[in-house]
């Protein structure tokens, strides 16, 4: 058997139900090796150490209890996970890795967490994360960046870095996260995870601090199509505190072991293969179709025409939703307050030292986009064009299955080499965008390393709700490849 | 289009947000470039498209309106910056433009 902290949460869950070790010996584990390495590695705001011994001692108890009575035991029973620090967990603090919710506490679980709860999670802490969501390499963390398991020179991506890299390196088995622009499947490439982004509307965005409403969603960082799988099933399905969740269960993913992907017809869109693409990330996205293709996959070239729009709509939609959400930090409920005798002084000072620099760059863009006279321009044509870029999914999902492309346009970055270039920040997550403009799921899976030994990740999209499909393609790749099973965690 | 200083200081009004004059500048010029390459959108013919609002394409349906369980007033207040006999305390809101 391998160290605890190396298990998948297919082989933890297997082991504690086997009796093999106990989720305190599993959860003790996590929690050493978070106290070695987290400290340089920043990944996670909070460890609920304690909380996290008494979860897995009751945990233990029900495990024995279920043995006793041959009852079947919840199905995450004693599991320990980590959640980004932008879902909201009773009694642990929700900064959004924002200095605005230094001190906030709140009193209820998201929906998703109270589901995992359910399920029977050892919930460890809470992921560092760009400020609100709000970046593509955790910089705009106001609690700092968080370093890349595989290079600590280099970026884990983001937003969801914190939940990658803590997953990455063995501080935890798996970690929930959130995609808006590509949050979850970007860290997931640049730290050779197995990333899921959930069809819009599939799972409940109840107690995740909002940033785009109409592009935000909650999703896995895994070590296996498998693992992510297990998560999912325990989180999706309609919650009436979601007004935008899809009404009726959710089909649970079952995934075959000897997964056939024979006739499945995969697009390779070549609008996602241009200039400004590493060679090395090129070549090992084709390796992977290539190996698709092996397993029985037909593959073709198909057009996405409208993906070059998918930036500018973005930087109009995600702000403008924006702005609106971040309204609600004003001093008055929650969070930091600047004292000032005059109202609108006290609003504007609390919010102008409570937000960092990104924050502030896409509340003024989306002012700006919503405001008089500008509305129709930006935001209007940004809704118009959104529908373009659906409609070109729409079509190409009339002739293929699923899409095939890169995830990223290159491997972990350097810790800087965007600073001072906020545009160039936006390009990382070129390929990502489309998906949540047009609120298709989709699943990044390590296909490779560069020179540097940095994970190279293809991207999997696939229609509304198949989920399923995506996971079972992923599981089928992983079972004759095994770059998913080679971690940084010896080498930290 | 470049934002002029003016424009910037009137966004951040209506988005009530203080920015130091380092900010300013620095935004005048950063959102100048994001704006200059969301122009792109411009070039394309969008009479006949309807505007996308939704993901969810079915109607949202609305839940019947009954009372559920609230959460409870302390736990709530316990997160402000001020409060006092279960209000939030803020300053003056009528001659807040004295």
């Amino acid at each position: 058997m391998s160290e605890l902290h190396a298990l998948t949460v297919v082989s933890a869950l297997k082991g504690l139900r086997a009796g093999k070790f106990s989720s305190r010996q599993l959860t003790e584990a996590y929690i050493k090796r978070i106290e070695e390495f987290n400290p340089s590695l920043n990944a996670f705001l909070h460890v609920a150490a304690e909380s996290a011994m008494k979860a897995a001692r009751a945990a233990d108890k029900k495990i024995a209890k279920a043995r006793k009575t041959k009852a079947k035991p919840p199905p995450l029973l004693g599991l320990p996970i980590a959640i980004k620090d932008v879902l909201t967990v009773a009694g642990m603090p929700a900064t959004a890795g924002s200095r605005i919710l230094e001190k906030f506490v709140p009193s209820y679980n998201a929906t998703s967490v109270q589901r995992l709860l359910d399920a029977g999670v050892v919930i460890l802490g809470k992921t560092n994360t760009d400020e609100f969501a709000m970046g593509s390499s955790t910089e705009n963390s106001a609690y700092g960046v968080v370093l890349n398991p595989w290079d600590k020179e280099r970026v884990p991506g983001g937003s969801s870095g914190g939940s990658a890299a803590a997953v990455a390196a063995g501080l935890v088995p798996v970690a929930l996260g959130t995609d808006t622009g590509g949050s979850i499947r970007q860290p997931a490439a640049l730290c050779g995870l197995t990333g899921l982004k959930t069809t819009y509307g599939r799972v409940s965005r109840y107690g995740l601090i909002a940033f785009g409403s109409s592009l935000d969603t909650v999703g896995v960082l895994a070590h296996s199509a498998e693992d992510a799988a297990i998560l999912f099933n325990a989180m999706a399905g309609y919650d009436p505190l979601d007004a935008t969740t899809v009404e009726g269960k959710a089909p649970r993913i079952k995934l075959n072991v000897k997964a056939e992907i024979k006739g499945l017809k995969i697009g390779v869109p070549k609008e996602y293969f241009i200039e400004g693409v590493r060679a090395e990330v090129v070549s090992g996205v084709r390796a992977a179709i290539s190996q698709l293709e092996a397993l029985g996959a037909k593959v073709r070239e198909i057009s996405l025409p409208h993906t070059e729009y998918a930036l500018p709509v973005y930087y109009i939609i995600a702000p403008a939703e924006a702005s609106a959400n971040l309204a609600r930090f004003d001093g008055v409920r929650y969070g930091l307050r600047v004292e000032d005798q005059n109202l609108i002084e006290m609003f504007s000072r609390t919010r102008g030292q409570g937000f960092g620099p990104e924050v502030k760059r896409r509340i003024m863009i989306g002012t700006y986009a919503l405001s008089a006279g500008y509305y129709d321009a930006y935001y209007g044509q940004a809704q118009k064009v959104r529908t373009l870029i659906r409609g070109d999914f729409d079509e190409a999902f009339k002739q293929v299955d699923l899409i095939a492309a890169p995830a990223t346009p290159s491997t972990a970055f350097r810790i800087g080499a965007h600073t001072g270039n906020p545009l160039e920040m936006y390009l990382e997550d070129v390929f990502t965008l489309p998906a949540n403009l047009a609120g298709i799921p989709g699943l990044s899976i390590p296909v490779g390393f560069d020179q540097q030994e940095l994970p190279i990740s293809l991207q999997l999209l696939g229609p509304l709700f198949s989920e399923g499909r995506l996971l079972q393609v992923g599981h089928a790749y992983q079972q004759v490849t095994d770059w998913h099973t080679i971690t940084p965690m010896d080498r930290l | 289009m470049p934002l002029s200083r003016k424009d910037v200081e009137h966004i951040a009004l209506l988005a009530r947000l203080y920015l130091t004059d380092e900010e300013k500048d620095r935004f005048r010029e950063q959102l100048s470039n994001i704006l200059d390459h969301i122009s792109k959108l411009q070039e394309l013919d969008t009479h006949h498209v309807q505007p996308m609002t939704s993901v969810v394409v079915e109607q949202s349906r609305l839940r019947e309106d009954v009372a559920g369980p609230a959460m409870p007033r302390e736990d709530l207040l316990r997160n402000a910056p001020d409060a006092k006999d279960d209000q939030f305390r803020v300053p003056p809101v009528l001659d807040s433009n004295r």
